[in-house]
This record gives structure tokens, sequence and C-alpha cells, in this order.
């Protein structure tokens, strides 16, 4: 099969069942999206479809619609994109481990919804942060959707 | 104040001079291991301790050994080498490091000792020499109890000072000047003189074997241009770009996965298995028994991680039963059992609790009894290690909190030398702790998992109280199994453990009140009282200064008594937590027939505060754990089998519950206390009697949704 990954058309043989996840992580070695539950319920694995975000853990990815664009994928050479230069800003990761996910949905937001407010951050931003930096993480988005796009 | 209220105990041979200079040994001198970095260095590089290599092309390395969980401790312990080095934090290069003797955690261990912090008894100071003794000798290089940077303050500035001292004696020597005359800033020796200049590659292999004074002395605290500041964290970059430094993104060539599927009860094996299809899967190499002092069962090795999972799921597995209480009823009967039997310790006996308490009217006599379930830590990053061995040597890439130990424990489990076993620490996607066992990287290497428990305790209390009185009797007899001797036996076997067992009652038996009968003894908790009530517990002692310090604070900050509408309501709670004195309250609303925690207000004083902006993440992200706990999290047990398994079924706050956070510190306190997990001990009770003042319910159980609902905003 197929698979258009951060712009670049990649050739790939996975079983029907593979998760998108593991077809990106283990097959054709892009790291950004992470594994946590497997399960849709915690959206480590978070990546991009034509712009929507989607937990890739539970999509197999023969069924996948559209590109996929990961972490890797955001910014534009060493530019980096608005959102991650707010999360630079507001030093949002610790363990750093959610945070690819955290980010893309982040875009995803500011994408449908340049200027949320906190119901909208509340309502987008599901992903769960075992650290707990969801304060840094609503001062950020805040902050990305003050910048130019 | 100033610096010369060093972390206590940290360092052998600080010398205070006057106020706000520390005086620092001479590191060749008393030079307690071997340097780590001695090994594999390459041409034109020079190394001056276990912390400090620079190389002649101006790379600065400085090794922060230990693991880095979001917890910002290896920015702090660069700041530290940076100040002292005088070079800009992001000048350095930093790395994890090897495991080694030379980075053993002295504070940890010095802080498990069984007393409170505060006493400074003879017997309290022989004892935690005596755990620091142990530490040094089993040479523990481990990251946990919120210990590294006490550990730290002091050998890491000693590194960066005395590989300053080195370079400037080199340039000294190479100008022929006196090395007093001589500037140092930004990685260069300056001469102010005639204004040349060296930059510290161009003096390392020389700085290297230069004589340096033999008393050092550190940079006042006035003189700080890195230390006391917020910092740019030194893995941002990486963690806001989808940096492959985890555990579970190291990739090798012709590498395979695998996954486990261990007995889902403790200490019991397999009884038959079927792995025919498994084994029939095309993309399934194979499968292999695992056996080990944490867990058995068996490893599906495969292509991908995909195809281990689906082998791990069709391999058809009777377990053998449980050795252990099968239930919950059973649970809580084996810990009533234990709270009326002779207790194991009593680390705080003072006068007599129990016949005060015995002789009191009954009106004056609050008895409650608190129980807490068992608990996961439930770390982002599922636990995982990578593992080569090739012509009897193994190599282990994993994220972990102790790896000298896992080096051991890998050894041990393929009969090889500790030695023949190389550990690198990636960076870890959560800890709290689970990363300080040893199970993962030695099932990784067996082929190439379950968690271990908070465990459940059970909690009898009474007090002898009068109204607008302090208590003039506290009994507290808390049952729970014990924790040290469930992880010395999983990580070393051969070992009994000494000592009275602090871990039962910690928290409990060394907080900051003084009761002229008070009673803890080990078979958790606060109680829920006003600010006033607490200061009055205290009695005069001023050790207990910072205690009231940071009481008054909170009260202040959160605007303590003032009215609240029905339905809403504030709580506090104070503890000397990790070694840092803290105060906490929290604000509920209620009125939507769910609690909504709204905001947070905490104080809190470890002495001295390295780096602001983590610290009051580090209260935040603690508080948030232990709301979390409170809001659902529990395993429960059926025939010995946990019945939670992933986070629908075991989940934590979300980003819509998230209340806003004020974190205020003082640095007050003599001694220097932890960060990581300050925050999670206060944030329960606080929670509780907030909620107690907003609805009357009074919770003593965990999770505190067995009585009430959470918003879920």
């Amino acid at each position: 099969m197929k698979l258009t990954v951060n712009g670049t058309e990649r050739e790939l043989e996975v079983s029907d069942d593979m998760p998108l996840l593991w077809a990106l992580r283990d097959v054709l070695d892009v790291k950004g999206p992470k594994f946590g539950c497997g399960v849709a319920a915690c959206g480590a694995c978070t990546v991009l479809i034509d712009g929507e975000p989607v937990r890739s853990c539970s999509l197999p990815a023969v069924d996948v619609w559209g590109p996929v664009t990961t972490i890797e994928g955001i910014g534009e050479g060493e530019t980096l994109h608005r959102v991650q230069q707010a999360w630079m800003e507001h030093q949002v990761p610790q363990c750093g481990y959610c945070q690819s996910g955290q980010i893309l949905a982040a875009v995803a937001l500011l994408e449908t919804t340049p200027q949320p407010n906190d119901e909208d951050i509340d309502a987008a931003m599901t992903n769960l942060c075992r650290c707990g930096t969801y304060p840094k993480i609503r001062a950020a988005i805040k902050s990305a959707a003050k910048m130019e796009a | 104040m100033g610096i010369g209220k060093i972390a206590r105990r940290t360092f052998l041979g600080v010398l205070a001079v006057g106020a706000g200079v520390t005086a620092f040994g001479y590191w060749q001198y008393r030079r307690p291991y071997d340097n780590p970095l001695d090994e594999g260095l390459g041409d034109g590089e020079a190394t001056f301790n276990p912390f400090v290599k620079i190389a002649s092309d101006g790379t600065m390395t400085v090794i922060t050994p230990r693991a880095e969980m979001g917890q910002g401790v290896q920015t702090t312990l660069a700041a530290l080498v940076a100040e002292e080095l005088d070079v800009r934090l992001d000048q350095l290069k930093v790395e994890h490091g090897p495991p080694s003797a030379a980075y053993y955690n002295e504070a940890m261990l010095a802080e498990g000792a069984p007393f409170p912090m505060f006493e400074e008894s003879f017997l309290a100071e022989f004892q935690r020499g005596a755990m620091t003794f142990v530490s040094k000798f089993l040479g523990l290089q481990v990251t946990g109890g919120s210990s590294s940077t006490i550990d730290a303050f002091g050998k890491m500035r000693e590194a960066g000072c005395a590989a300053r001292h080195a370079l400037v004696a080199a340039a000294a020597e190479r100008w022929s000047v006196d090395g007093a005359t001589l500037q140092t800033g930004e990685g260069r020796v300056t001469n102010p003189s005639n204004g040349e200049s060296l930059s510290y590659g161009d003096l390392a292999v020389a700085a290297a074997s230069a004589e340096v004074p033999r008393d050092m002395v550190s940079r006042p605290r006035s003189g700080w241009k890195i230390l006391g500041r917020p910092a740019e964290r030194v893995d941002l970059h990486d963690k806001g770009t989808g940096g492959r430094i985890f555990g579970i993104d190291v990739e090798l060539p012709d590498m395979l996965h695998a996954t486990v599927r261990m007995s889902p009860r403790f200490g019991v094996g397999a009884e038959t298995v079927d792995m025919t299809a498994a084994l029939a899967m095309p993309s399934v190499r194979d499968v292999v028994p695992v056996d080990s002092t944490t867990g058995s069962g068996f490893a599906v090795i495969a292509e991908t991680t995909w195809d281990a999972f689906k082998g791990a799921e069709a391999l058809d597995i009777a377990w053998g039963q449980a050795p252990y209480p099968a239930d919950d009823a059973a649970i809580t009967a084996a810990l009533e059992t234990a709270i009326d039997q002779d207790p194991a310790t009593a680390l705080m006996d003072k006068g007599d609790a129990t016949g005060a308490i015995d002789a009191a009217p009954a009106a004056e006599v609050l008895e409650a009894r608190y129980q807490v379930p068992y608990l996961a830590h439930a770390c982002m990053e599922p636990m995982n290690a990578t593992a080569r061995f090739r012509d009897g040597k193994l190599e282990i890439w994993t994220g972990t909190q102790a790896p000298g130990i896992v080096a051991i424990a890998a050894a041990r489990q393929l009969g090889i030398d500790a030695e023949d076993v190389t550990v690198n620490v990636t960076h870890l996607g959560g800890g709290f702790g689970r990363r300080g066992e040893i199970g993962y990287p030695v099932y990784a290497a067996e082929v190439a998992n379950h968690d271990t428990y908070r465990p459940a305790a059970l909690g009898q209390f009474r007090a002898k109280l009068r109204e607008g009185a302090a208590a003039e009797a506290v009994e507290m007899k808390i049952a729970a199994p014990s924790i040290m001797k469930s992880v010395i036996a999983r990580t070393f076997p051969d070992m009994s453990a000494m000592g009275p067992d602090k871990t039962l009652t910690d928290g409990a038996f060394n907080q900051p009140v003084m009761i002229e009968n008070h009673l803890v003894s080990g078979h958790e908790a606060d109680i829920a009282i006003p600010v006033g009530f607490w200061l009055a517990m205290m009695g005069d002692d001023p050790r207990l200064d910072p205690a009231r310090g940071v009481l008054r604070k909170v009260a202040e900050m959160s605007d303590w008594g003032a009215a609240m509408p029905q339905g809403t309501g504030k709580g506090v709670a104070h503890v000397v937590s990790f070694g840092t004195w803290t105060a906490m309250v929290v604000q509920v609303d209620a009125r939507g027939g769910d609690i909504v925690i709204e905001k947070v207000w905490c104080a809190a004083d470890p002495g001295e505060v390295l780096d602001p902006r983590i610290f009051t993440d580090q209260i935040s992200s603690a508080a948030i754990y232990g709301f979390s706990s409170a809001m659902g999290q529990e395993l429960t047990f059926v025939e010995g089998e946990v019945q939670q398994g992933n986070f629908w079924d075991y989940s934590f706050m979300n980003g819509a519950q998230c209340p806003e956070f004020e974190v205020a510190f003082l640095e007050t306190a003599k001694h220097m206390g932890g960060a990581g997990e300050v925050g999670t001990p206060p944030a329960i009770p606080a929670l509780a009697n907030a909620i107690y003042a907003a609805t009357g319910e009074r919770l003593r159980e965990m999770p505190f949704t067995r009585k009430v609902t959470f918003s879920n905003a």
C-alpha cells in the first residue's frame, strides 16, 4: 500500500489490521507518534489525516483516507510551527511523552477555531497528560492564537 | 541564610566559611570512586571528574546522572555545573552518562532514615550517616524520593568549580601569570591586563593534569548568574519536535519486537500453556518463557510490535492460583487483622496516647478510620527496554530510575558478570517510581510486564480533642504491606531488610506537630481542621518555624476565612513532604452536584529554590497526581488478578478538570527539601477538607468517587 507521510509518498507492506501507529513507528521509522494506551483513550498517538486529528493506534493503516502529518512534519525546515514556538515559550513539556499528540491536537484546533476560548480548548484538547501540564497547554494555545499563522 | 545553608549531609568534607560562601574540598584528594569517563576518552578530550568532560574542539559535556522523567532534573543539575564552571547553560552538552558507583544518590538514602528530618538528635544524625554509608557502599545510582537536587547541590557545583580552577591553572601556566589575576566567563579564560583569552577547549588537555588549589570557594548566591532563576530546559527542543529520546524510540539494525504476557497473579507462573496458534503466525519468530524475581510468563518475539501483540493474544495459558489474599474483601480483612496486632514499628511514641484517649470522656474522643486502595503508577510511556546480547556482553537501552540495579539484575538473569552489562539510560515517559523497578529490562534481557503497586492501607486514628484547644493525645495505627520487603525481594533477593521499616508510617510519624501524647504505629491521612488549629498543634518549637510560615502564607494567598457561597468551600492541609514544608488550600464548587476543583494555592519552603519555574511546575504536577488518585483511581482484585487494565478503567485528571494553580515558595528552611513529589501528599486531604466544607460529606476512603462525583467539566 501507499501512504503520504509528511509530504512524502511511502510504499509499505502491512497486514490489514495493523494500526497506522505501528505502521508509522515500526515499519516507516517515524517515531513522533507515541504508543500510550492502544485504545484511543490517551491521545499520545495523535496524527493529522487531511488536517483532522486522529488517534493512530486505533485506525488500521489500510483505512487512512488522506495525507498523514506527524509532529515531524508540521514545521517548515528549521522554522517551527507557531504552536511549537508557543510550546517552547511556555516550556510546556515535562516528561514530554504526550506532547507530540498535544501539539497536533492544538494545531488542528487552531485551524478550525483560530481564536479559541476556554470552552473550545476544553472540548478539543482531550489528550491526557500524566505530568499535568494542562495549565501551560492552555496558555500556549492562547499565545499561538495571537501569532501570525 | 544564603549559600552557607547547603544541602545537609549531601557533601562530605564541605566547609561553610562565613556567611554566603562554601568551600569545596580537593576533588582528586578524596576522589571517592574511579571516574567512569576515564574510559573511552577520545583524542583531545579531557575529564576533570565524573561530571565534566571537555574536548579540544570546545565541546563541553556535563553528566547529569539522574533520570529525566519530566521533573527537569537534568536542567537543574547542568545549571549547577554551569554556574561554577562559568559557562552558559546552552554551551553544555547534557548527557545522562554511564551507570557508575560514582553517581550514587546519597540524599535519597539519608532521607530514608527513620527520623523526622527536623530531628537533629545525635541518634538521628548517626543513623542518617549510616544510611549514607550504605548507599555509598552499594553505589546506588537511583532517581527517586525527590532527592536528586538535594544530592547534587554540593557535588555538581563542586565538579564545575574544580574544573574551572584547573582550566585557570592551565592558562596561568601557559601565560606565566598568577591564576588569581585571571577571569572566566562563557567558557573562556581571560587575562584582563592584556585582553588575551583562551577557550576552555584550548586549555582542556593541559588542565586535566594541572595543579589546583586545595580549597576552592563556591560562588555566593548573590553572584549566581544561572541558578535561582528559570532556565530554559535542556530537553525542550527535543520534546517539542518529536525527538527520538525515549526508550520506546530506540531502533537498532535488524531489531525484532517482543511483548510479554506475564502472570496476572504475583508469585505464580503458568500451569499450562499452548503456544501452537501463536507460533503458527508467520510474523511470530518465537515464544520464550520468562522467569524472574519480578514475575513469570512468556515473551512473544515478532517482526513488529503489532505482530507481537497479536501473538501474545493467541497464547492459551492457564495461570496458577494466587498465594495471597485473592480479592478486595480478603485484603481488607488482612489489614483489619494487622491493625489489631502488635505494631511492627512505633517510630513516634511519646507520652501515653492510648491511655490518655481511653481515659478521656467520650465527648472528647474523635475516632476515624481511613482507607486507601492499591494504586498503579500509570506512566504514559508503557514499560519497555531494548537489549542486545552478543559475544557474552549485554547492552540495554531503557528509561530507568535505577540503572546500576538494572545491570546487576540483568546480569543475574543471564548468568553473566555485571561488568559485561552496559545500560544506556534514555528519557522516561513518566516514572513516578515505576521505573525504579527492574522487571521490564530484565525481560528484555531474557529475550531480549506488569506494574508493582502502591499498597492499600488502613488507618485507625483516635484523638483526644476539646473545642478550641490543641489535641492532647493522638493515636495513629496504620496497617499496610511493607514496601521495603517487597522491593528488596524483587531487587536484591539475597539481602534481608535491615532496621525499622520507615515506609509503613512515613508521612505520619514525622510531621511537624508537637503533641504531649503521640503514638504512630505501623501496622495515611490528615485531619480536616482549619489553619488556626494546625498552628496551635505546632506548639512553639522554633524548629517548626517553616511549617508556620507556609501555613500563614497559604492562608494569606487564599484569603482563608473569607465567607464563601453555600455549596462551595476551601480545605487546607499541611505536611513535611519529601523534606519540604508544604501547605496547600484547595477550593471546590459543588453547586452543580458534581465537584469542580476550581483553584489550588500552595506555599512550600524547600530552603532553597534553584529554578523557580521548574519548582512551581513540580508542585502543580504532583498535586494533579494526587487529585487523580482521589478522582477514581483504584485497583481491585478478583481471584488474585487486578481488574483494571488501561486508561479507560484507570484514568486520571484531564485538561478540562484541571484547576488553576497559584504556587509560592519560601526559602527560610535550614535544609534543602525536594520538589518532585512534594505536592501529592497535601493535595488529597486538602481536597477532602474542601469537599467537607462545601457539602458536609466527610471523606475518609479513597477514591472519593465512592461517595461523590467529579465534574468532567
